[in-house]
């Protein structure tokens, strides 16, 4: 019974930093109707910015915040400078697609070149080391850790989605950009906003994995592939959806291991199959 | 038009002189190795855009069927003997065929993104299989070894054999891609309802694009296997199905020959920056993103764009 608690626990913790990642592709999806094949990049780049910022200042948070505003501008900066000669181009979707495509092709290779192909590790920060102990169950407090910090964000996502201004506009130019452009709004800088948002909560994700797993240049493929197996689940756009979505493949990983080791990394692959033979639009679809 | 029709006759001409010429030219065996690789990843890139190019589908799990046919004609020629490696080849396209029914009976109902999607998640499945299973597929060690066909035993003879299966083959998509069936697939991509208002079924037509496509790349997955002899899981990887997108974006979507024009860039590219640096990726990630802003329309469009000044 403790191990399944304590793989529950695990499992959780990943789902949420799945949900940071694949929020931000969902959330670009949603708004700008970008597909952004490279988001695992930006986590990549998360880890690295953090692990580089750690070993000059020695502190986990300042690297936690940068590898944040890090991945966030550089995002932004692509965004602004690349995706945005596409708009509106005939066969925009498979452009798109390509172009982000050579973005994963020249972020990981960069990173590689920076920082070298060997194996890279961040300390947890001292208050976060140890497990909280219930009866016979250790609960890794770095773990709970993540798990109030992609609560948090959820909140407070939802909250400036449906809550606030910047929130209205952006639900609004993801229904009509023409429109909410005619009403006197820089719907390209919305679009570059959105955009940097979404890769800076990839690169927070990115930095707060980095702890629990080791930052090596081949992470970010890793991840995307899960991630957007997360966002199709619960059906692209769609913020909730990224959360359930996050949920079902982060706790299908830790039984999985469990029940059958050598071959859980393609349960998410046929959860994936599975839910969109039968919601093609994914789980959180209204239709068919 | 009628000038885009000679254009095509000069295509198959030029495509035709320059890889026999090279079998006669004496080369060497590095050569030879990089027109065979020229000319399946080129039959495979052109397989791919018979849907892509004209329906507007973005297959990403096309590396599926190309290593299915490598797999099959390798595995079996391991076990039997290279007697049934030109069988195998084509058993691969059939079986690769019927694989593509089933596949596109559930991927083909969606459009978009979650086709791009769900293809890529076939192909990386079948990889992950493919790596796990050791004891059938030989693992992560791939398959070595792989004889070529009697007859067809040496380097510079197997490349006949490359020149004419690829030959035919392509032969065999443009009939397809100019045939009204074709038609019907570029109205697809241009308006998808107008073809159903004409009485047509979109999801049937382009099921059979998908299908055909299937086979041909199943077939250059088979000659692959034979070029150097030994197959990798990694031809069942994304990277597989995204460099074939690269190659017929490279070269140009809307012509037949754009895609085996971006092959032939492609691998030469890779054989030169692969011996000067380690960071390939970088180099094809720059070049790709180039292509995709300013040349959409891929290598191709630079003929036209000379015709043009040649004729003003």
């Amino acid at each position: 019974m403790e191990i399944y608690i304590s793989q529950f626990i695990g499992g959780l913790s990943v789902a949420m930093l799945l949900f940071l990642v694949a929020s931000g592709l969902s959330l670009i999806f949603g708004v700008a109707n970008i597909f952004n094949f490279a988001h695992g990049s930006f986590y990549l780049l998360g880890s690295y910015i953090a692990y580089q910022t750690i070993s000059l200042f020695p502190n986990f948070w300042i690297g936690l915040i940068t590898a944040t505003i890090g991945a966030g501008l550089i995002g932004a900066i692509l965004e602004f400078i690349f995706l945005k000669r596409l708009y509106g181009r005939v066969n925009e979707g498979p452009f798109q697609i390509l172009l982000t495509y050579s973005f994963i092709l020249i972020l990981d290779d960069a990173v590689k070149f920076i920082w070298g192909p060997e194996y890279k590790t961040i300390v947890k920060p001292d208050i976060l080391e140890g497990s909280f102990v219930i009866g016979s169950i250790f609960i890794p407090k770095y773990n709970v850790f993540i798990i109030i910090v992609g609560i948090a964000i959820a909140l407070l996502a939802w909250y400036v989605l449906n809550k606030t201004k910047a929130g209205m506009i952006v639900r609004a130019s993801s229904l009509d950009r023409t429109m909410v452009g005619l009403l006197g709004v820089n719907v390209s800088m919305v679009m570059t906003a959105v955009f940097g948002i979404a890769t800076a909560l990839g690169g927070l994700a990115g930095a707060m994995a980095a702890p629990l797993r080791t930052v090596t240049p081949g992470a970010g493929i890793e991840v995307i592939i899960d991630s957007l197996i997360v966002v199709v689940l619960g059906g692209l756009g769609n913020f909730w959806g990224a959360l359930l979505g996050a949920l079902i493949i982060g706790e299908v990983n830790a039984f999985g291991i469990l029940w059958i080791p050598q071959w859980a990394s393609l349960l998410s692959f046929a959860i994936m199959i599975i839910v969109l033979i039968f919601k093609p639009q994914g789980l959180f679809s209204k239709s068919r | 038009m009628m000038n885009n029709i000679k254009g095509q006759y000069i295509g198959w001409i030029v495509f035709f002189i320059v890889f026999m010429s090279l079998a006669f030219l004496n080369p060497t065996e590095h050569t030879i190795n990089i027109a065979s690789k020229i000319l399946v990843m080129g039959l495979f890139a052109t397989a791919f855009n018979l849907l892509f190019g004209t329906t507007g589908l973005l297959s990403f799990g096309h590396a599926l069927f190309f290593g299915l046919g490598a797999y099959i004609t390798g595995m079996v020629v391991k076990s039997y003997g290279a007697e049934v490696f030109i069988p195998m080849v084509f058993l691969g396209g059939i079986i690769s065929a019927i694989v593509s029914i089933l596949l596109g009976f559930l991927c083909l109902r969606l459009t978009g993104v979650y086709f791009t999607m769900l293809t890529l998640a076939f192909a990386q499945l079948v990889w992950g299989i493919t790596i796990k299973w050791y004891n059938f597929t030989g693992g992560d060690d791939g398959i070595q070894g792989i004889e070529r066909p009697p007859l067809f035993d040496t380097f510079s003879s197997y490349y006949i054999l490359i020149l004419i299966v690829v030959f035919i083959s392509m032969l065999l998509i443009y009939i397809v891609r100019s045939s009204p069936f074709g038609m019907v697939l570029r109205g697809i991509g241009q308006n998808p309802k107008r073809i159903t208002f004409l009485g047509m079924n979109v999801y049937r037509h382009c099921l059979f694009a998908y299908v055909i496509s299937a086979f041909f790349s199943a077939i250059a997955g088979g000659l692959f296997a034979g070029i150097d002899g030994s197959i990798h899981p990694n031809l069942f990887f994304w990277t597989q199905s995204g460099g074939v997108i690269l190659m017929t974006i490279l070269g140009g979507l809307n012509s037949f020959f754009g895609p085996l024009i971006g092959a032939t860039i492609f691998i030469i590219l890779e054989d030169v920056v692969i011996r000067q640096t380690e960071y390939w990726s970088f180099v094809i990630g720059v070049i790709m993103l180039s292509a995709v802003i300013f040349l959409p329309k891929g290598v191709i469009s630079l003929l036209d764009f000379i015709q043009r000044l040649r004729k003003t």
